[in-house]
């Protein structure tokens, strides 16, 4: 699985612009789901048979995009202007590798030496510029055109118990859905969703939920964990997750109350794992799809990352793991008596 | 009816575990409609009458409440809010747990910094039973405001009467409209999440499929010192709504709404709500669009564990709706 996810998080599909991992996920599924089908938005549906056994249309998703920039202008000095594309911190861009357009061209995101700069004031991303190394206006046009994205520049790296690398939001949760569909049948058909543009607002998930009519709903992603030693003097805040700690059950988040009886149905599988602490932070596709047609009991499964959103996140190999074998666990455990009020 | 209010507003449920109203309102209606259901989020929907025309109304059952995120290094429960809270309310209240544990909740800073308001993230709920340890309560688990029910007057005060009000007003006219018959399909709709931003409606929409939908609700007044400006007075009648920040209402169905008032002498206000929306801003955008109104109890003090109502004014919803239930409709 590591491999897969290696090939995953190195593969660039900044939101809105995600064929080249669409590609990559097609290649790994065509074998196993059935009815394969890219919607308007781009999203990948299809459907990996079950048994029989038990009759729920169940839907899994993962998200293909990715956090990014997007190439917005040209200077006459040849650097390049960007927006965000998803939510980033610009305090984490001075100075970081990226990759401009399709070819890939490689550029650093520029800031002042430090020969100049002993201000401690944020940066402001609107002055940030993208150096791709052209002199002109014209050699930087040759380059990139208006709308490429952007990606981040970084290595995917063992580092033994850990990865390190970019976009495992959501590429972890993306290779563990894969992995799911290329094992053992399922007792119901899994209707599966790798969706666009999570990273801009849960859009690719609300229409293929409108497409795919389930039931009920799981969403593999990826969170933001913070538990490394807090200064004591500062207010005691929340760790989010921890890594290490099993995948990261959402109770509640910005964008969904998981359905509490899914939430107790996960629990009880047996599988290590842990609760996301409920923060007004943070949304996942799940927050599109409950909300789809007449409604949708959800829960979300997240592998808990530190410095997600970043060129170089570190994830934990066990966690990671452990979200599809808590998934596997769940679903063959899954009845309609989990959904009886 | 005061002993309805009571009931439902003194009932646990904080937005997505509706479950304990939801089992207080189904032994309401279960007698009084022709079909009663739960749709998947958890909506209890009744159907009464069987006409071509189909009329959803929906009264959210859901509370403001507290989530615990996680247990700080002194053993405190620290929260995240369920729905809005204003913290100038925090300070010595008490939330309940489903096990019944109950939490007080403190602030940091409270002698030395008295004069200063944190945000919520300054507040924390003492879980402690003994000198030992904590009661059992863990990251994740809903918790909801705790008040008694009390009357002064007309006037009646407790918490969550946001909008358990709502409900009471549904179920009053369920019960008139079983007994006086409608020409329309009538689906009332006891719906989930409201409080974090109508999540519940609009699947409850998606599934009714109606022709027009009224949301019911509580709404702010404008009668109290230095508050916002609003022509909503406590007492002055049910509240028609014109619009509010995620709905506008359809001139007909709000000429409607007025010309039912008028007809049967039922004292009514125009509602303007520059800070809040309801059940009603999903609701429209639901399948192709349904028109949609509402009506509202206006209320004081809302999102506080002492909202304050006017008997009256609810009284003047429930004739109202069931004034726009009874009788035939054109749009």
């Amino acid at each position: 699985m590591i491999a897969l996810l290696r090939e995953l998080s190195q593969a660039i599909g900044v939101s809105g612009d995600e064929d080249e991992v669409r590609d990559l996920i097609l290649s790994h599924i065509q074998d196993y789901v059935e009815d394969i089908h890219i919607d308007p938005m781009g999203n990948v549906l299809g459907v990996r048979r079950g048994t029989g056994a038990v009759d729920l249309r169940v839907m899994a998703a993962a998200h293909m995009d990715e956090v990014g920039l997007m190439v917005t202008g040209f200077d006459s000095d040849g650097t390049i202007r960007f927006k965000a594309v998803g939510g980033l911190d610009a305090r984490i861009l001075p100075g970081m590798r990226v990759l401009v357009g399709r070819d890939k061209t490689p550029g650093v995101v520029s800031w002042v030496p430090i020969h100049l700069n002993r201000s401690d004031d944020a940066v402001d991303i609107d002055r940030l510029r993208i150096d791709i190394g052209a002199s002109s206006r014209d050699s930087a046009q040759n380059a990139a055109d208006l709308g490429d994205r952007i990606a981040f520049d970084s290595s995917f790296v063992e580092l033994g118990p850990t990865v390190r690398g970019k976009a495992f939001d959501d590429r972890a949760g993306c290779a563990s859905l894969i992995a799911l569909v290329q094992g053992e049948r399922f007792p119901f058909d899994l209707y599966v969703a790798f969706t666009v543009q999570e990273e801009v607002g849960l859009r690719g998930a609300q229409v293929a939920a409108q497409r795919l009519q389930p039931d009920i709903a799981f969403v593999l992603e990826t969170t933001a964990c913070h538990d490394l030693p807090q200064n004591p003097d500062e207010p005691d805040q929340t760790t989010i997750t921890r890594m290490g700690g099993g995948p990261a059950i959402t109770v509640m988040d910005r964008s969904m109350i998981s359905d509490p009886r899914l939430v107790r149905h996960m629990v009880q599988v047996g599988i290590p794992c842990q609760f996301r602490s409920p923060q007004h932070a943070g949304g996942t596709d799940a927050g599109a799809i409950h909300r789809s047609n007449a409604g949708v009991p959800s829960v979300v499964v997240a592998n808990p990352c530190r410095y997600l959103h970043g060129p170089h996140s570190i994830m934990s190999i066990s966690d990671f793991e452990y979200q599809s074998q808590l998934l596997r666990a769940a679903w063959m455990a899954l009845t309609p008596s989990v959904l009886e009020r | 009816m005061e002993a309805l209010i009571k009931k439902l507003a003194e009932a646990w449920g904080p937005s997505g575990f509706e479950h304990h109203v939801r089992d207080l309102i189904r032994a309401e209606v279960q007698s009084l409609a022709d079909d009663v259901w739960i749709d998947p989020l958890g909506n209890l929907i009744c159907r009464i009458g069987q006409g071509d025309f189909r009329v959803m109304t929906a009264a959210h059952m859901d509370e403001i409440g507290v989530m615990i995120s996680h247990i700080d290094r002194q053993g405190y429960a620290r929260f995240t809010n369920i729905g809005t809270l204003f913290p100038a309310t925090l300070l010595g209240a008490r939330v309940r747990f489903e096990n019944g544990v109950i939490g007080t909740i403190g602030v940091e800073h409270q002698f030395t910094k008295r004069r200063e308001l944190p945000g919520v993230e300054g507040f924390y709920i003492d879980i402690s039973q003994d000198i030992a340890g904590n009661a059992d309560v863990h990251v994740g688990d809903p918790g909801a405001f705790v008040r008694e029910v009390m009357m002064r007057g007309e006037r009646v005060i407790g918490k969550s009467l946001d909008n358990r009000l709502g409900c009471v007003v549904q179920i009053e006219a369920m019960r008139r409209i079983a007994a006086s018959g409608t020409p329309h399909t009538v689906f009332f709709a006891f719906t989930v999440q409201e409080e974090v931003g109508s999540r519940g409606a609009k699947p409850a929409a998606y599934g009714v499929d109606p022709h027009l939908a009224i949301a019911l609700d509580t709404t702010a007044t404008g009668d109290q010192p230095h508050g916002k400006q609003m022509a909503i007075t406590l007492g002055g009648g049910a509240a028609i709504k014109a619009r509010d920040t995620g709905l506008i209402v359809p001139a007909p169905v709000k000429n409607l709404l007025i010309q039912r008032a008028e007809e049967a002498g039922i004292p009514y206000q125009i509602e303007i709500l520059e800070l809040g929306a309801t059940d009603g801003a999903t609701i429209q955008i639901a399948r192709s669009g349904v028109p949609t109104g509402g009506l509202a109890v206006p209320t004081r003090y809302v999102h506080t564990t002492s909202e304050t109502a006017d008997v009256r004014d609810i009284q003047a919803v429930i004739d109202l709706l069931t004034a726009v239930l009874s009788q035939p409709i054109t749009l």
